[in-house]
């Protein structure tokens, strides 16, 4: 794992110091709050509904075991217990006082974290495959790449004041677990004749306007990565718009101005920015690469997990569903869900981090991450311990076997914390994940992504869910519309509307009748949701939320 | 034509905690909307968010928000301001833990 230098600990440090005075000038007076907001947002201070949120950035996703015990102590002695992770692999504190956040930011930084540019028209945390350094299916690990990008755009003068927020996302596996095109940079690490480089796609993002990001360079050599991102950036940096904050993103710049041109200026800008570097960047990328050598896998690491697996239904059904294939034999990659039907998507109370942590470092190598689906992984355990691991996720209440399934719901915290949000999004998923446990359906009904967004900014991602939810205020009523058919893996697609919204009471039924359309039309038991969708096109789904009485759907 | 007036309560977050609060009638901040100052006319509604966005250094974001008398006091009419009155749906936390 990547360990801080002496530079970056001074940074952060120096960050909190000025912190801590802004937050005594605000308090004292001598800082209005509109000359306060600024500085607060650049530290991830929001103001929500009820109470300020901290947003931490973990980079990459990547947490260690001392490192989640640390939020485990934030949560318990400056907020109420619990953090909640997101979507864009940041853990958010609901509860902090102001006059407490400096001292949180430097416990923080007691174990290499902090929460700069988690907000703010900036270079936000750079996202990448949970799988990063495990995956079997990967070509390199992405996060020396990402830790290159975030010390790069890390407090880099010439873009904290861009258009609009600006964020990366890193896969190094043809599977994009990273939703890559769906960033306004996304990087897909390729090989092409032995050697390492990038696919760049640039102007993708889900939101108010929805793009799939488009192709600028098929393959970008990793010595040009720095200069060419610098390119890209200082491109949109003049390019982009700053009369309308609804047209200031990438994408929007992509969509007015077309791919050519985009290029052409990134392609004209690139040679000046390259000689700037001169290498400096590529030592810096060899030595970081250094710190994410994988860690001794053991030999023998399977043990007798055969065994277990065939003598205990319950635990088969957790390996079969959180587990993925490890590069090392006798490894598996061990999926946490933290969407127990009922619980809030994302969430985990300081007692369960700990447990996690433990766990880490009992059987994991130390290792945790975070995914952009707000469960947590063990990257790498080997397979004689999955029975123990089990074992200790049952007591805490962590040992769901629903990674993929129905009731692994991506929500976004919506009206319950987010001033910015239409409607509520975490009672949806919990009645929907309860609803589909109440039903003993979900292991039948197979892979199936539902995502749910409170607002039109789409946190939840629910344009690229299989079936997503978006919440509306319609007229002073929370109003729920779906989309279906959305993709957010290689192909990504955006889904299609799929007509009038449904009222908070009756959308969870909305969703059962799509889900138990499915198990109609599909088949064989092989055939997924998203693949009966794209066999079938939207009609037989629109019937099933549509065609019933007059009065059960809402003509919003 | 000027739409009709509709009565308001004048609201904000607290300094310290971002906790909801509402300018009652004595000029204080209450933790209840019950509580609350319920304003009948524009042009007191207008000199009230005047005078609540010069005590920055007690609030944050004022602004008014519709309201209707009740039985208790002034009620919310739009449910972002029910879950201002109480705090999040899915834990006990936020002014409904205190009651």
């Amino acid at each position: 794992m990547y360990r801080y230098t002496e530079f970056d600990r001074d940074f952060v440090r120096s960050r909190v110091a000025q912190f801590r005075a802004q937050v005594e000038r605000r308090l004292d007076g001598s800082l209005t709050e509109e000359e306060f907001k600024p500085l607060r947002l650049m530290n991830g201070l929001y103001l929500q509904l009820h109470a300020y949120m901290l947003r931490v950035a973990i980079p990459y996703g990547t947490l260690s075991a001392d490192q989640m015990r640390q939020l485990a102590m934030i949560a318990e002695r400056w907020d109420k217990g619990y953090g909640h992770f997101t979507t864009r692999q940041n853990i958010q504190f609901n509860w902090p006082k102001l006059a407490a956040v400096p001292d949180i930011l430097d416990a923080l930084a007691d174990v290499g974290m902090h929460a700069i540019q988690t907000s703010g028209n900036t270079i936000r945390n750079v996202t990448a495959d949970h799988f990063a350094g495990a995956a079997a299916d990967e070509v390199a690990d992405p996060r020396p790449v990402a830790e290159l990008i975030r010390q790069w755009s890390t407090d880099h003068p010439e873009f904290q004041f861009l258009p609009r927020k600006f964020k990366l996302a890193v896969t190094g596996s043809p599977e994009d677990r990273a939703v890559t095109a769906a960033h306004d940079i996304g990087l897909r690490l390729v090989r092409q004749d032995g050697e390492l480089g990038a696919q760049v796609l640039v102007g993708g993002g889900l939101g108010r306007t929805p793009m799939i990001g488009k192709v600028l360079r098929d393959f970008l050599p990793l010595p040009d990565l720095l200069p060419y991102l610098e390119a890209i950036v200082a491109t949109y940096n003049l390019l982009g718009r700053r009369d309308n904050k609804y047209k200031a993103r990438i994408k929007i710049t992509v969509h007015e101005h077309g791919l050519e041109e985009i290029r052409d200026l990134v392609e004209a800008e690139f040679p000046a920015r390259k000689a700037l570097f001169g290498g400096i960047d590529q030592e810096m990328l060899a030595a970081i690469t250094a710190q994410f050598a994988p860690p001794a896998f053991e030999t023998d690491a399977e043990g007798d997990v055969t065994a277990w697996y065939h003598a205990d239904p319950v635990f088969r059904s957790f390996v079969d569903t959180n587990t993925a294939p490890h590069r090392a034999p006798g490894y598996a990659i061990l999926t946490v869900s933290l969407k127990a039907p009922g619980e809030t998507p994302g969430d985990a109370t300081a007692e369960q981090m700990r447990v996690l942590a433990d766990l880490a470092e009992r059987y994991g190598h130390g290792e945790l991450r975070i995914s952009h689906e707000q469960n947590v992984i063990l990257p790498h355990v080997p397979c004689r311990y999955l029975k123990a691991i089990h074992d200790a996720l049952r007591e805490a209440g962590l040992a769901s076997a629903n990674v993929g399934l129905v009731s692994d719901i991506i929500a976004c915290p919506g009206m319950d914390y987010c001033a910015l949000a239409t409607a509520r999004s975490i009672p949806v998923a919990q009645q929907i994940a309860k609803r589909f446990e109440e039903l003993k359906l979900e292991h039948e009904i197979g892979p199936l992504k539902i995502k749910i967004s409170g607002c039109i900014n789409a946190c939840g991602h629910h344009h690229v869910g299989h079936i997503g939810i978006l919440g509306l205020d319609r007229a002073g009523v929370e109003n729920y519309q779906i989309t279906l058919g959305g993709d957010g893996g290689p192909d990504a697609v955006i889904g299609e509307r799929a007509g009038p919204g449904f009222a908070y009471d009756e959308i969870t039924d909305a969703i059962e009748r799509l889900v138990l359309a499915y198990l109609d039309l599909r088949e064989t038991p092989q055939e997924t949701f998203l693949q009966v969708y794209n066999r079938t096109g939207s009609a037989p789904f629109r019937t099933a939320l549509y065609d019933r009485d007059e009065d059960s759907a809402d003509a919003a | 034509m000027p739409r009709p007036f509709t009565p308001k309560v004048l609201t904000a977050n607290d300094l310290l905690l971002g906790d909801a609060v509402w300018l009652a009638p004595d000029g204080a901040w209450t933790r209840h909307m019950s509580e609350a100052l319920l304003i009948e006319d524009q042009a007191s509604a207008d000199l009230h968010l005047l005078d609540a966005e010069a005590r920055g250094h007690e609030v944050v974001g004022p602004y008014l928000a519709d309201a209707q008398s009740g039985p208790h006091g002034p009620e919310p009419t739009h449910f972002r301001e029910t879950f201002r009155t109480r705090g999040p749906s899915n834990r006990p936390h936020g002014k409904q833990q205190a009651a």
